[in-house]
């Protein structure tokens, strides 16, 4: 097992795992976000994510997530400096002209490129808000958690403001779009990198895959679209 | 039908492994669309010949799309506009009058020019030297019929078997990975009780050769899947990752 | 004759074999380290007997033309390999191979040797599956067989349509083995061009590395040939592009003798020709015969319309259609030996009934089988050899008759070796179908592959000891001494003779014209007169090409033009030879039909009284008629009757 991950199928092992894990909690990230469209303004919401602001088990996962992150994206970056010096110096001139093989297998580094560009704005607006600077939107408010009345930061506030603004809900929406297309390669990937695929379970997999990837794609997308039509005010 | 056609041929050119190289124009003319690909640069050749210039070094064999030795990358895919073919095997039918034609080696870290369209592939030697074998000498085996393999396997087995050594997976990915090639090898002797013995070993040492030698990581885009003259499937790379992962977790 | 002595041990037939195992010299393990075996080519025959030699633990050091072993032309057997397993209990047995494979071969093969080759198929198989080749299998798990022709019997093992690909894969994956081993050392792009002899013995090779264009000076105890066949002296044959005999001529030259040139097989499906830029014949395996029909059109205007393109080969009725094979020969129908099939299908283009644009083809028509068994069935047996012809003529065979016409295929005669096979030169052996061994004036379907594998796994490891033995006090040779650089001179004087003739033809187009006069008067149908010609063509054709040829670039780096020329030169002599052989052997055999033999139905006829022998040819020089030697078979065991495939 020593050298596992010096090997290139344990390089790879390390980017579909991670992926695995980005997945889920991507999941996660969704099912709370819907709570956004639940309309009594933000208290659903509120209570969420005083949960996984205050829950333990989310502490710890907190670090993991990053590394998970990290992982992902350096790993992601030196396997494609490696891919590109494997290809040697000369490209095609008659380009690549192959049939039928999906332009995001193509394109990860790219699409992965664009959802980290967003990832740096997306952290910015909440992330760095919520945990570091502090911000006036987030003015503590009380909601009722299992019939107690208990004082907890206006996340609801923030995120409302911030969907207030068009052009960052069309940066969702693209980041959205792009997110799909990176987890419709994806998810299939990160299977067969793992092992757990063949013939059948590969059609099974990469049909589940573009339900997921579309399904998380659009649902974030959609909730900041929703936000910014019917949330306002 | 059968008619003759006019090319416009741009052919890499390159003398040796150290010398840069360049595209060439050539002109052909009258080409009769029933023959093969290989056939029109033999009438390249001979017109070169005939000028008294260099003929176009490429490699070819057996003409029959067996031996892996002939490896163009015709207007953008290995092995040119048909599929399931190797270059030998593509006709000229596939090509319009008057049509342009590029024509490059197989492009690689993994394997360097030679000279012109002939590129160097004693790589994938060196990878079934570190493992593509069952180990056993000549003489002192069972009887054939000793222990008896399920025709699924079998036929499974053959499939993956059936790979040619040609290199059209590594032209074709973008990363120059050689996955295919080694995950077909592995598999078939995984797949066969006789090689499931020392399965762990063959796929540890196999990967790690391959890696050293330079070729790229699997992405499973399934271009080489695509371009694959003999239709090998990309279940074998997975069938390899788990081979390889189950015999590194043992460890 | 004191030349020839085949040595063919002592005692009953079946017994031979195995009392020279027990009698034979052996070589400890401790002095093969000290022993360096040189095999040229890399193909069934080649790669089994590097790779068996390394397992024993000598030094081997093994050369192919191509960029890697795999690349032989063993990869392109189709069909499959023979074995006497009888393992569908349908009455086969090691004898019956042998006398099968004897007929087969029209009675002109050595007895002692064939029969050592039916004895060790098993061994083959049971090689093989321990390999890992995927042979084909029964739903039960255990191995399945199919029939070929020459035999009532199905002893045929075979893996799809690529049984000589998993085999040669197989035995490259051996010598892979032994290479990372480093008991054998491997040389790719790599060509033999002279054999060096010390003291009348064969103690190296000079080859030149074809990427460079440098010579090389190899020393070896002994050296082995298995270079196969030189079908390409036809130009047009099924073989690989860069197949060629030059291995073996530089054996004859030095002084090796050379068997049966004149037998060639033509084999009956192959992809007609289509135009004069063809570069290659392409095979439909034999086994394409098991559920194939052959036939013609039996009225001569059908025939015409066809050619005209007027009329379909599905509109010809049931009726109006001639089943030659199965007319000609009910016992074996469409599965007749391919020297009978081919001579068939000739018969009847050249009575006026070929089909295609040419005339030159007949139907292999699969509609009877694909309605008895259905389309899947034949698909899974064939699918991939029907894809192959779909590639090539643009027609799908599963809705249309293929178009099959005989070529060339095979080349039964070769470098002459004892029952060791060891040459007329003392440590040069010879293997595979560079040899003239086994298979008489017609190799039988699905014999070359058993034949080259014997030869490698289960014959050379025992008989290159005996030879050896003898050898553990020689040194080993540094390339310095005089035999080595005088041998290394003639090579290059040859390559900057052939560079300086600066002629106007191009290699292809000398080729194009000897293989021509190949397929007109020494191919399928011989005749005095016609070979008398040909030898005269043939000598104009090589002052032609010693005059008048022309390489483009240098003797540094790859010159491919350079390559071609050298192997070209060597197939003109070649080619002569054949000739000779021919028109020396008045009576017709197997592949070998003079039109002066033959019987009032057309069939070969021998004439064992006078040529019951094999014609071995001593090279005497450059421009000297080869002198003749015969060895004389003895067929104690099988009975010379006409062989009957009725």
């Amino acid at each position: 097992m020593s050298n596992l991950f010096c090997s290139s199928i344990g390089k790879k092992l390390l980017m579909g795992l991670s992926g695995l894990f980005l997945m889920m909690f991507l999941l996660m990230h969704l099912a709370i976000n819907a709570l956004l469209l639940v309309p009594d303004s933000g208290e659903t919401f509120n209570a969420a994510a005083h949960f996984m602001a205050t829950n333990p088990m989310i502490k710890i996962m907190e670090p993991v997530l990053a590394v998970g992150f990290l992982v992902h994206i350096i790993w992601g970056f030196m396997l494609t400096i490696q891919n590109r010096k494997a290809r040697g110096n000369d490209r095609y001139a008659s380009g690549n002209k192959t049939l039928s093989v999906s332009w995001a297998s193509q394109n990860m580094l790219i699409l992965g490129i664009t959802i980290l560009a967003f990832l740096v704005l997306h952290m910015a607006h909440f992330w760095v808000k919520m945990k570091i600077t502090g911000d006036d939107l987030l003015s503590h408010t009380t909601i009722t958690i299992g019939g107690v009345a208990t004082e907890v930061e206006n996340a609801y506030a923030l995120v409302n403001y911030t969907f207030s603004y068009l052009w960052i809900v069309v940066v969702y929406v693209i980041a959205g779009v792009f997110l799909a297309l990176h987890l419709s390669h994806g998810f299939w990937s990160a299977f067969q990198t793992i092992g757990f695929s063949n013939t059948i379970w590969r059609q099974r997999l990469t049909a589940a895959g573009n339900v997921y990837a579309w399904f998380v794609g659009i649902g974030f997308a959609l909730i900041a679209l929703l936000q910014y039509i019917f949330y306002q005010g | 039908m059968e008619k003759n056609i006019n090319l416009t041929l741009k052919v890499w050119r390159q003398k040796n492994a150290r010398e840069k190289g360049r595209f060439e124009t050539y002109k052909v003319a009258n080409v009769s669309t029933g023959s093969s690909f290989l056939e029109m640069m033999d009438i390249l050749n001979e017109q070169l010949v005939n000028e008294g210039q260099e003929p176009v070094a490429f490699d070819h064999d057996c003409r029959e799309g067996i031996c892996g030795m002939c490896s163009l990358y015709i207007n953008g895919r290995p092995h040119g506009p048909d599929d399931d073919i190797t270059t030998c095997q593509l006709h000229m039918r596939k090509f319009n009058d008057g049509e342009t034609i590029y024509i490059e080696p197989w492009r690689s870290a993994g394997f360097p020019v030679i000279k012109d369209l002939i590129v160097d592939r004693t790589a994938f030697d060196k990878i079934i030297a570190a493992g593509g074998y069952v180990s056993i000498n000549t003489g002192g085996v069972p009887d054939a019929n000793a222990l008896p393999i399920p025709k699924d396997d079998a036929d499974e087995a053959m499939d993956a078997a059936s790979c040619i050594g040609c290199g059209a997976c590594v032209a074709a990915c973008k990363n120059g990975s050689a996955m295919l090639f080694v995950s077909a090898k592995v598999s078939q002797l995984a797949l066969l009780p006789q090689g499931r013995v020392e399965a762990a070993r063959r796929a540890k040492n196999m990967v790690a050769r391959m890696d050293e030698l330079g070729f790229g990581n699997c992405t499973n885009t399934g271009a080489c899947e695509v371009e694959c003259p003999k239709g090998i499937s990309i279940a074998n790379i997975a069938r390899l990752n788990r081979e390889f992962l189950k015999a590194k977790i043992q460890d | 004759m004191a030349k020839i002595d085949a040595r063919i041990p002592e005692g009953p037939l079946a017994q031979k074999w195995t009392k020279y195992k027990a009698n034979q010299k052996l070589v400890n393990p401790a002095n093969k380290r000290k022993l360096d075996i040189i095999v040229v080519g890399t193909g069934l025959a080649g790669a089994s007997a590097a790779a068996s030699f390394g397992e024993m633990g000598f030094n081997v050091k093994i050369f192919t033309i191509q960029d890697s072993p795999r690349r032989a032309h063993s990869i392109a057997a189709q069909g499959g390999i023979n074995a006497a397993k009888n393992y569908p209990n349908d009455g086969d047995s090691v004898h019956r191979l042998f006398t099968d494979t004897v007929k087969g071969g029209d009675y002109r093969a050595r007895e002692a040797n064939v029969y050592r080759l039916a004895e060790v198929s098993n061994s083959i198989i049971d090689q093989c599956v321990a390999q890992g080749v995927p042979f084909a299998r029964e739903y039960g798990g255990l191995l399945d067989n199919r029939s070929f022709g020459g035999a009532q019997v199905s002893r045929t093992f075979y893996a799809k349509g690529q049984t000589g690909q998993q085999l040669l894969l197989g035995a490259y994956q051996a010598l892979m083995r032994q290479v990372e081993k480093k008991t054998v050392k491997l040389y790719t792009r790599n060509e033999l061009v002279d054999i060096v002899m010390v003291d009348g013995k064969a103690r190296g090779i000079i080859s030149r590395n074809l990427v460079t264009g440098e010579f090389e000076r190899h020393f070896g105890h002994a050296v082995v040939i298995a270079t196969g066949g030189y079908g390409n002296t036809f130009f047009l044959s099924t073989n690989a592009m860069g197949s060629n005999g030059s291995a073996a001529w530089q054996a004859y030259k030095k002084g090796a003798m050379f068997a049966n040139p004149c037998f060639a097989q033509i084999h009956p499906t192959c992809i007609p020709v289509h135009g004069e830029f063809q570069s290659k014949l392409t095979l439909m395996s034999e086994s394409l015969r098991n559920d194939g029909r052959i036939w013609v059109p039996a009225k001569k205007e059908d025939a015409e319309a066809i050619r005209a393109g007027k009329l379909k080969p599905t509109q010809i009725a049931e009726e109006n259609r001639d089943y030659f094979l199965e007319r000609r020969y009910p016992a074996f129908g469409n599965l007749v030996p391919r020297d009978v099939a081919s001579r068939a299908a000739k018969e009847r283009c050249d009575a006026g009934y070929g089909v295609g644009a040419t005339g030159l083809a007949v139907y292999l028509d699969f509609k009877s089988s694909i309605e008895r068994l259905g389309e899947d069935v034949i698909r899974a047996r064939y699918g991939n050899l029907f894809q192959m012809y779909e590639k090539i003529v643009d027609d799908n065979p599963y809705q249309t008759p293929m178009m099959i016409y005989p070529a060339i295929h095979y080349t039964m005669g070769g470098i002459w070796v004892d029952y060791e096979l060891q040459t007329t030169i003392p440590g040069l052996f010879c293997a595979g179908e560079a040899n003239f061994s086994d298979h008489g004036a017609n190799r039988l379907g699905a014999s070359a592959l058993m034949q080259g594998l014997a030869d490698g796994y289960f014959v050379l490891p025992y008989t290159i000891q005996n030879y050896l033995a003898d050898d553990i006090r020689t040194p080993r040779m540094t390339g310095e001494e005089k035999e080595f650089v005088e041998a290394e001179k003639a090579a290059k004087d040859r390559f900057s003779k052939l560079l300086n003739i600066n002629g106007k033809r191009s290699v292809d187009s000398l080729h194009k014209e000897l293989g021509l006069v190949m397929w007109d008067f020494v191919g399928m149908a011989r005749n005095k007169e016609g070979l008398q010609q040909a030898i005269e063509k043939i000598r104009a054709i090589k002052k032609e090409f010693w005059t008048n040829v022309r390489i483009p670039g240098d003797a540094i780096g790859m010159n491919i033009e350079l390559e071609k020329a050298n192997r070209l030169a060597d197939f003109i002599e070649i080619g002569e030879l054949m000739a000779i052989d021919s028109l020396n052997r008045e009576e017709s055999c197997g592949g070998h039909f003079r039109e002066e033999f033959q019987t009032e139905e057309g069939e070969a006829k021998r004439v064992d009284d006078k040529f019951a022998y094999v014609s071995c040819w001593e090279y005497k020089g450059d421009d000297q008629e080869p002198e003749l030697h015969k060895e004389e078979l003895q067929f104690v065991d099988v009975k010379l009757i006409q062989r009957n495939y009725k």
